[in-house]
């Protein structure tokens, strides 16, 4: 039987499938049901610095709300002892998925400030997680800001926080760079331990109907792998930290293409909030065939197989091949 | 820094109410706005206590930093902004051109949207020193640019400059006549911004959830409106010292108001009501008596009206200044005593007004006895779903997971179900309304209250700064409420079941968006969340059960075949005992 273990972040997985940040790891008996599935790790969804501050200072005005023109409104709302604002609750789920799994049980951050990414960072690994993901998700909407400072602000993160904590940090990229392998490259040597290949952004989408900007979110398609191999068959040859993909990883096929891409781990979600966690199973067991099929003895041993080096034509993955997808596509003539 | 050593502004202070006020207000409401009301003499104050009403519009706050401003050209003249202004400062008019010869030059005016009045003009005006500034307007228009889609038909700018030049328009705005009520629709939003409103500039707090159904009743019925009013909050905006916004119309008419205890103001209307028949019962006593000097024809006329409509109101009012008249040339006792009930012979709507505090605790049993007692009279709860004027604590109308006073743990247990104790009578017309849910709705069980011949019931969802959120967006939380199925639209129209169908009419459609999502827009909910997120969890858990099964009882209710609609034979029983 083939061995489908694994080493992502230094950590010893017991599958290359890791449940990524979705709201499939916001509960105990998920995160259980996932590591019964077969999971080698969860991701817990992320921590957002600014969310944890705009809900404070929402609950704030608007328990106050009013104070300004009625003075009885200070009293509409009781005083409570004590409010949950901080990160707490998502500390309690870091220790209640230790307490509950095995398997390693990664959290994911989001921040905003400097001292607010160190801090936190701090705290999950005091909460006991065995990483942390770095999801760094910021629009950067201020055209006075330019790319250079913008890159210069996430190495410094990582390095910060390499240095405030003891445990493997991975950082999730978005494809939007202009050198992403520039990029990968500078987080690698700021000590990231792994890159995750990319984050999902959810654009906002109009309604012509009401003239409104609504919030849409799109679960993730196959298509999506295309980019995520491309750049882990890129970067695989140039960085030490560990590569994962995510975005449109569906089947066991695609964990084969990653993985021989170069990836560590293939990350899901999109595909078990549709069919559900069990799906997980099915996957694997899919993967367990194909290997033993095509008589690989273990997942470790096709990692990296069709990289950028280890490919007969490397221009493939060049911009010579963007000119041959294209003209494979011209009009046939008409008979 | 240096202080100048005497003071060079030109400008003095306002005086508390304009000079062209009436004495009254100037003498003694001005005092007491000003703050000297303990200089009063108390014989400068009405002898029985009984305050002159139309004394809001003199008190001219000017607190709200900006203002509505209206593009004409934009607006659809929908009117959705002029119903659910709290403080009535938004209104329309269509008028004859001709009035436009002294318009002030800055006053805006449009063409009607109404096919049948496309000859005539149209204008929104807003009251600048009047508005609070609270936005609903803004929110709740749909008109919006084409080019730019945050412009709408009413944006709001800075009041300070605009305040001179809009106070003009606005006094010549109230110099246009009121259009013919006739002439309008009386059950749709866009022809009720039309009729004149009768409460107006009241001090309830910027963005107030009930004074737009309250306005909207002065508007319908406010010329024969008797208003028995509980303590809370519509006693005190409604007829706080020293102003009154209940108002009168050109002919001096408007509504008569009072307030009553908590545990007793649906008893208190139901006086009202005794009275005012006890005194029509009477005039018609003294009509057959006096038939001979009044006349056959007018007696007849009196005593026979059909005052369904607007129109037989109109037609009886003329017949009773005809009275009037006659019964002047008349010397005896009998014509001074049906001179002093005449007015009793014109139909009355008697409506008996609080909050949920009121309705669903302290006055339940008041309440209950009046609908028990089967009286033309009409119940209007303004539910906030605490007790706002008290200052935040539970009633039995809170729901389960938000947190007041008394439930700083979330409250345990779900809301009464108020509209379905009255729908168990029968007889009592029954309706669950919620303006930004569905406003035409709204104004249909206005009416149907009113016309129906007997007790009516509505519960208003009314939003409230005891919510804990920015009250411009309280018609988008008032749909939320509806749209997740906690605040059905509902109609019990014993009508209809006198005429064989099914009286319970369910108005809105299934939930389609989670109570959370409704819920969790509002400080009473989030704040347990994030002082007890565990027990807010069980408790929007059972909250969102008590959505699911309430919708399963009223579903099941609204699709019973009436009486005369039941495909299944059913045994009908004659005269007599005698099945067949």
């Amino acid at each position: 039987m083939s061995d489908i273990a694994t080493r992502y972040l230094g950590l010893t997985l017991k599958s290359p499938l890791v449940a990524s940040a979705s709201p499939l790891c916001e509960s105990v008996p998920n995160i259980r049901e996932l590591e019964d599935a077969g999971m080698g790790a969860v991701v817990l969804p992320s921590l957002f610095e600014e969310q944890l501050e705009l809900e404070s200072n929402a609950l704030d005005d608007d328990l106050w709300r009013g104070a300004e023109s009625y003075p009885e409104s200070q009293s509409l709302l009781p005083d409570l002892e004590d409010y949950n604002l901080g990160p707490d609750g998502y500390l309690d789920l870091i220790e209640g998925a230790k307490a509950a799994v095995d398997i390693p049980v990664i959290a994911s951050l989001n921040g905003v400030s400097p001292g607010g990414w160190a801090e936190y960072a701090r705290l999950m690994e005091e909460a006991g997680a065995d990483a942390i993901e770095l999801n760094i998700y910021s629009i950067s909407t201020e055209p006075s800001v330019g790319a250079a400072e913008v890159e210069k602000g996430y190495v410094d993160f990582v390095r910060q926080i390499k240095r405030t904590t003891r445990i493997p940090v991975a950082v999730k990229l978005s494809p939007f760079f202009s050198a992403p392998a520039n990029i990968a490259l500078r987080l690698d040597d700021a000590g990231a331990d792994g890159l995750v290949l990319f984050n999902r952004f959810y654009q906002p989408d109009f309604d012509v109907e009401s003239l409104e900007v609504v919030p849409r979110l799109t679960l993730s398609h196959p298509d999506e792998l295309l980019l995520r191999l491309h750049w882990t068959a890129i970067l695989s040859d140039h960085v030490e930290a560990d590569l994962a993909v995510t975005g449109g990883v569906h089947s066991a096929v695609d964990v084969v293409k990653a993985i021989m891409a170069g990836a560590s781990v293939t990350m899901v979600a999109s595909v078990l909030l549709q069919k559900g966690i069990h799906h997980a199973c099915s996957i694997l067991s899919d993967l367990r065939r194909w290997l033993e099929e095509h008589e690989y003895d273990s997942v470790r041993q096709m990692c990296g197989s069709m990289s950028r080096r280890s490919v007969p034509d490397p221009s493939a993955f060049e911009r010579g091949n963007y000119m041959r997808v294209l003209s494979s596509h011209a009009l046939k003539p008409s008979s | 820094m240096k202080v100048p050593e005497k003071v060079s502004a030109t400008f003095d202070v306002l005086p508390p109410v304009p000079a062209r006020a009436p004495a009254f207000v100037r003498e003694v409401v001005g005092t007491i706005i000003a703050g000297n009301g303990d200089a009063l003499p108390v014989s400068a104050l009405p002898i029985d206590g009984t305050f002159p009403t139309a004394t809001a519009q003199w008190e001219k706050r000017n607190i709200a930093q900006q203002i509505p401003v209206w593009d004409a050209e934009l607006c659809i003249q929908c009117g959705k902004c002029v119903m659910v202004c709290p403080h009535a400062v938004i209104r329309a008019k269509v008028y004859d051109s001709l009035l436009l010869s002294n318009a002030p030059p800055t006053f805006k005016t449009a063409q009607p949207c109404w096919r049948e009045f496309a000859s005539l003009r149209y204008t929104l005006q807003v009251a600048p020193e009047d508005c609070t500034g609270c936005r609903l307007c803004v929110e709740i228009c749909p008109a919006k640019s084409k080019s730019e889609v945050k412009h709408k038909a009413i944006n709001m700018e800075m009041q300070a400059p605009l305040r001179q030049q809009e106070s003009a328009n606005w006094e010549f705005f109230l110099s246009l006549p009121e259009f013919d009520r006739e002439r309008i629709s009386h059950t749709q939003v866009k022809d009720t911004q039309l009729l004149e409103p009768l409460f107006e500039f009241s001090g309830a707090c910027a963005g107030c959830g009930e004074t737009p159904y309250i306005k909207l009743l002065t508007q319908l019925f406010g010329d024969r409106l008797l208003i028995a009013n509980a303590t809370g909050c519509s006693s005190i905006y409604g007829g706080n010292l020293p102003t009154t916004p209940y108002t009168v119309n050109r002919e001096g008419r408007g509504p008569a108001w009072s307030n009553s205890l908590f545990e007793d103001n649906a008893e208190f209307g139901l006086g009202m009501r005794l009275a005012m028949d006890q005194q029509a019962v009477f005039a018609h006593h003294l009509l057959t008596q006096l038939s001979g000097p009044l006349g056959g024809v007018l007696v007849t006329g009196l005593r026979e009206a059909d005052q369904s409509k607007e129109a037989g109101i109109k037609a009886q009012r003329q017949r009773v200044a005809e009275l009037k008249g006659k019964l002047a040339g008349i010397d005896s006792a009998e014509a001074r005593a049906l001179l002093a009930v005449a007015d009793a012979l014109v139909r009355k709507s008697v409506w008996i007004v609080g909050g949920d505090g009121w309705a669903y605790d302290i006055g339940a049993a008041g309440l209950d006895h009046v609908l028990g007692s089967g009286r033309n009279v009409n119940l209007l709860v303004l539910d906030t779903e605490v007790y706002s004027n008290t200052g935040g604590q539970m009633s039995k109308a809170t729901p389960r997971g938000s947190v007041a006073k008394f439930a700083t743990g979330g409250k345990q247990t779900a809301k009464k179900d108020l509209a379905m104790e009255a729908i168990s009578y029968g007889y009592v017309y029954v309706a669950r309304v919620a303006m930004g849910g569905g406003d035409t709705h709204t104004i249909k069980a206005f009416q149907e209250a009113e016309a129906h011949d007997g007790p009516s019931l509505i519960i208003a969802y009314s939003h409230c700064i005891a919510h804990g959120y920015d009250l411009g967006f309280g018609l988008n939380q008032q749909k939320n409420a509806v749209l997740s199925g906690y605040w059905p639209l509902v109609r019990y129209n014993p009508a209809l079941r006198l005429a064989g169908k099914n009286p319970f009419q369910l108005d809105s459609k299934p939930p389609s968006i989670p109570l959370k999502q409704y819920a969790y827009q509002e400080a009473r909910y989030t704040m347990l969340a994030q002082s007890d997120p565990k027990a807010a969890r069980e408790l929007l858990r059972a909250a969102q059960d008590d959505v699911e099964r309430q919708w399963r009882v009223y579903s099941s209710r609204a699709a019973m075949p009436g009486r005369a609609e039941t495909p299944h034979p059913v045994e009908t029983v004659k005269e007599g005992g005698e099945g067949k």
